[in-house]
């Protein structure tokens, strides 16, 4: 079993789902835009990594990973909400381009600003898990308790927000503000501030994500999510835009195919392995793998 | 009661209605007549606080409607089930009547099962998305959805539109029966002016955005020139 384990095979499976639970988490947090406001945030990486710089910032101050984290993703939050309130809300009933171009200026504005104030230089947050990888009976098993704790939080991540979206009031009314609403506000739902909230709660998320590519070997620089962002972008579409459970799976699954390209075949083609994914699962299933298809009666 | 007070709406250039002018008062009908483009769905659509008029006031009770935001006119108890049902397809029909409980005080267990003891059909699809629906199946789902709020006044936009005539009936009975059972202040949008002034206590025909009469509904169903001109009911 620890041979099984520690074989160049697994190695490679613990590589990529560590990766992929990052790529899992902006994924995560695509989802609940589009689930919240029909609207794809292509600065959603820039507004994390901004948020876990801020978060870095008070790392170096002192306080503890924990209230780090909790910065990152409070302040991600409040820069969700306000780039909503201010720079999306105009934008409803506008053409569907119009928040797309916005968000993409918005991203070089923020990586801008960061990088003035913080320098490109790349920055490290202390992980809050050992790094060591595991041993047993005399071989590495490559696997270290930070990569259970990145797998464990985004599964947890991902079956909060499923939760919220399927059980919860809120949820009910962040889905019918997003599919019609018009009919939600006949209702009684007040659906700008549902709207606000939905981007909240993704640049929450996303903001965790970033954290925790913070805090692994390579640490963050302000493009860094540049890419992450693009792989996180193709494991939604993969996923299904409608399925929390879907951006994780797509996640996971590009995470892993860059793992196997970069060791099997060459690390400079890695990230061809979400757009192998895409390609195929395009062919296969256009409107994502979890997402129900919705009989119609005609 | 809910009063409309010379209420002018336009859409640019296009005046959509000039001066109207109406009263619903609790436990009764008032049905709202017309042909296409009289202005009938920009009426209630106004009223639910959709559309912002030109000049012109919109009371229910002592509460001014006019620049109140949708939402908010929903939760004084006000329903509006809007032209083409605005069911929400992507959703099964138990999240869709939730969705009408919410802002509300009203229990949604009990709500729920209220409605499924009215409309049994509801019940036994509670599950099912709502694009598998049928028309009928939709306009209770839509009906079901208004009433789990227990509203007070309630909006109907052409609620027999694409359906078979014996559906259509049922509904209209259903209607008149829960406005006398609730008290309920209707007021009812219909091209099907022959089945509306069956059940209707007052009418009101628009033609073109203005009134062109209003009265009790015997009166106005007896008009022959309302019959031949406006309404459509005479060959």
């Amino acid at each position: 079993m620890s041979s099984f384990l520690s074989s160049s095979f697994m190695h490679n499976i613990f590589g990529g789902l560590a990766q992929g639970v990052i790529y899992s988490l902006v994924a995560l947090s695509l989802v609940i835009i589009w689930q919240s406001t029909h609207v794809l945030n292509f600065a959603q990486g820039a507004m994390a990594m901004f948020a876990t710089y801020v978060g870095m910032t008070e790392l170096e101050r002192g306080v503890s990973y924990w209230w780090c984290v909790l910065i990152a993703v409070v302040v991600g939050m409040a820069l969700g909400g306000v780039t909503e309130r201010v720079l999306i809300r105009p934008l409803y009933g506008k053409p569907e381009i119009n928040p797309i171009v916005v968000m993409v200026g918005f991203l070089a504005v923020i990586e801008a600003v960061a990088t003035s104030i913080w320098t490109s230089t790349t920055r490290t947050i202390a992980a809050p898990f050992s790094q060591v990888y595991f041993k047993s009976h005399g071989q590495l098993i490559l696997l270290s308790p930070f990569v259970i704790f990145q797998i464990v939080l985004a599964i947890a991540i991902m079956l909060l927000v499923a939760a919220l979206f399927r059980f919860t009031k809120l949820g009910l009314q962040l889905r019918a503000a997003a599919l019609a609403p018009e009919v939600a506000r006949l209702l009684g739902v007040r659906v700008n501030r549902m709207l606000t909230i939905g981007w909240m709660l993704s640049a929450g998320v996303g903001a965790i994500a970033a954290v925790i590519l913070a805090s692994g070997s390579f640490g963050l620089f302000p493009t860094d999510m540049d890419g992450v962002f693009v792989a996180g972008f193709i494991a939604a579409a993969v996923g299904g835009l409608e399925s929390p459970i879907g951006a994780i799976a797509g996640g996971l699954l590009i995470g892993l195919a860059e793992q196997f390209i970069l060791a099997y075949w060459t690390p400079d083609v890695a990230p061809l392995g979400g757009v192998i994914i895409l390609v195929i699962a395009l062919m296969i299933r256009p409107q994502g793998i979890f997402t129900k298809s919705v009989g119609r009666r005609v | 009661m809910i009063r409309v007070q010379a209420l002018s709406v336009s859409y640019g250039a296009v005046k959509a209605l000039q001066n109207v002018s109406l009263e619903a008062s609790p436990g009764q009908i008032t049905a709202v007549l017309g042909a296409n483009g009289a202005g009938k769905t920009t009426l209630l659509r106004t009223i639910s606080g959709l559309v912002s008029p030109d000049s012109g006031s919109i009371t229910l009770g002592d509460t001014s409607l006019v620049r109140m935001a949708t939402e908010e006119i929903c939760r004084l108890g006000l329903a509006h089930v809007p032209e083409g049902r605005g069911v929400i397809e992507e959703l099964t029909v138990e999240d869709n009547l939730r969705l009408g409980a919410l802002a509300s005080k009203v229990d949604i267990a009990e709500g729920l099962e209220n409605q499924y003891t009215q409309f049994p059909v509801l019940g036994d699809r509670r599950k099912k998305y709502c694009a598998t629906l049928s028309g009928g199946e939709r306009q209770m789902l839509a009906m079901a959805r208004a009433l789990i709020a227990q509203p007070r006044v309630l909006l109907l936009d052409e609620p027999s539109l694409g359906l078979a005539p014996q559906v259509t009936s049922d509904l209209m009975k259903l209607i008149l029966q829960l406005c006398e059972t609730r008290n309920l202040t209707v007021i009812l949008v219909e091209q099907n002016a022959k089945g509306a002034l069956r059940i209707a206590h007052n009418a009101v025909v628009l033609h073109l955005g203005s009134v062109v009469a209003s009265g009790d509904a015997e009166t106005v169903a007896a008009d022959e020139d309302l019959r031949r001109y406006y309404l459509g009911l005479v060959e």
